[in-house]
């Protein structure tokens, strides 16, 4: 009996973030039969992740309003969520074991482990009090407590990118007077070019907020109730709390462990595979192919998340689907929007267009010989669109029809 | 309390209520196909575009400027296009009857 055959089967994933919990809507849909089990260790219904740094931290959405599914929505999909953490993935029984003690066989397993916050080696900073990182909804309630309990208010961001810059937008709604301690010589350095993080810059300044380069902390130590950080170039600041963005940890320590093939991350062929071929590694974890850029990369985004999560969930289901997907990003900080499209590395010209008539709407070309790489598109979601379609067409773009802003952002006016 | 029915591309059809929040919150807490809503309702991915069905386009309003331009290239974009993130139920929006466009 083949139908009995298939609901025996069991399908669990590891991590119930973006990815893992995509992952078990994309398996129901795509006929999955068999029992679906979502572990992790987080005990919140999942949520979704962008707006803790905005409008969670802020208080204007409670977490039921950024959860990713109702809970009765697990229950009509009969997707099982157990709250714990894997110890270890036993491959030749097809087995895994909680740190609880508590074992699950499975099928077919999907790797959604994420990452982690990055903890750089600085002494002092491992056991200082009043050091905080965003990833989890816990850990952004952590702050907003903290910075109630602050009486001077006063917040260091380590980190000049997206996270910490986002954070430190929404902190000043909270009435925070904050630093932003960024190592390169400007913020956003590794995801953009000079121009955008002096736009950057400039905004936060002029939202109060103060933005410090080539600032590399060299040491932190606690000073009445609160904490010091001195930089390389002698220069110190003060705060009552600090909050570290500078980047992740892929937990791929499970796979590792299992002697799965692990690089920058779980290696996942591009049907999202890793080395063992009833398992699965999607989202900020896995290690993988992206046709677009013809390299091998990891992407930490909703989007390579999402669109893994449906490539394993049909590849379980024994159907053919490849991940060809074009990675997109957004940044919401104070008013502005940024939505990015492509990915901006090994750029040789970047092309600035102004919108005619539009405040603070611009957009970034870049380019590598004449082929578009990304753009950048600053409240400019047509921007935004018209680069995509142009990307995925791979089509070759007329340059001097792109700054010239009496020409319509239209893709076949800017095409060669 | 608004009663609102959502389409698929198949022509199944599903009425569900909601109170508050947008209409893709309450579209994706109800599990109906075709509406993601991966950004959060930021609008910034365009997984949650509908059709309002013509009769009760005065009580949706009109799609702001930015929602416009993520729609325009869409394949499926019409003059009844939303985002339905976009669109804030209310005791107005009550029979609403939406289209999903994907």
């Amino acid at each position: 009996m083949i139908e009995e055959e298939l609901t025996d089967q069991s399908c669990i994933i590891i991590g119930a973030s973006h990815a893992g919990v995509n992952c078990a809507f994309a398996l129901r849909r795509e006929g999955w039969e068999g029992g679906i089990l979502l572990i992790d260790a987080d005990p919140h219904l999942p949520y979704h992740r962008p707006p803790l740094s905005k409008s969670f931290l802020t208080a204007e959405a409670g977490i039921a309003q950024i959860a990713l599914r109702s809970a009765e929505a697990y229950e009509k999909q009969g997707i099982e969520r157990i709250i714990g953490r894997v110890s270890i993935i036993d491959r030749t029984n097809k087995q895994l074991t909680l740190t609880n003690g508590a074992s699950y066989w499975y099928n077919k397993l999907v790797l959604a482990t994420g990452a982690r916050a990055f903890i750089p080696n600085i002494p002092g900073l491992q056991d200082a009090g009043h050091l905080y990182v965003l990833r989890t909804a816990a850990d952004i309630s952590n702050i907003r407590q903290a910075l109630l309990n602050s009486t001077s208010k006063r917040v260091l961001v380590i980190g000049g990118g997206y996270i910490g810059l986002e954070l430190a937008a929404s902190l000043t709604k909270l009435g925070a007077q904050i630093q932003v301690l960024e190592r390169e010589e400007r913020i956003l350095a590794r995801v953009t070019a000079p121009e955008m993080s002096r736009f950057f810059e400039q905004l936060h300044q002029t939202n109060g907020v103060e933005v410090c380069t080539g600032k590399s902390v060299v040491s932190i130590y606690e000073e009445n109730g609160g904490v010091r950080a001195t930089c390389a170039d002698g220069s110190e600041y003060q705060a009552d709390l600090i909050v570290l963005g500078v980047g992740i940890k892929v937990n791929a320590e499970l796979a590792a462990e299992s002697d799965l093939a692990v690089e920058n991350g779980i290696k996942v062929d591009t049907t999202t595979r890793t080395s063992d071929e009833d398992i699965f590694a999607i989202g900020d974890c896995s290690y993988h192919y992206n046709a677009y850029y013809q390299r091998n990369l990891r992407l930490e985004s909703v989007q390579n998340a999402v669109d893994q999560a449906k490539v394993a969930a049909a590849n379980i289901c024994g159907k053919a689907a490849e991940y060809d997907s074009l990675p997109w990003f957004w940044s919401d900080q104070y008013d502005v929007k940024l939505q990015t499209v492509g990915l901006f590395n090994g750029y040789d010209v970047a092309v600035h267009r102004e919108e005619a008539g539009k405040e603070n709407c611009f957009s970034i070309w870049y380019f590598k010989e004449d082929r578009l790489l990304a753009v950048d598109a600053v409240n400019n979601a047509k921007a935004y669109v018209v680069g995509m379609k142009l990307l995925k067409e791979r089509s070759v773009i007329d340059r001097s029809k792109l700054t010239d802003n009496t020409i319509p952002l239209k893709p076949s006016l800017l095409a060669l | 309390m608004a009663k609102i029915t959502f389409i698929t591309k198949e022509g199944e059809s599903t009425t569900v209520e909601g109170t508050s929040g947008s209409v893709m919150e309450l579209a994706v807490q109800n599990n109906i196909p075709g509406i993601d809503g991966d950004c959060g309702g930021v609008c910034s991915c365009a997984t949650c575009h509908v059709h309002v069905a013509e009769q009760f386009t005065a009580q949706t309003g009109e799609a702001s400027e930015i929602e416009q331009d993520m729609l325009e290239l869409d394949d499926n974009v019409n003059d009844f296009s939303r985002l339905s993130c976009q669109i804030t139920i209310s005791e107005e929006l009550d029979g609403l009857i939406l289209q999903v466009a994907k």
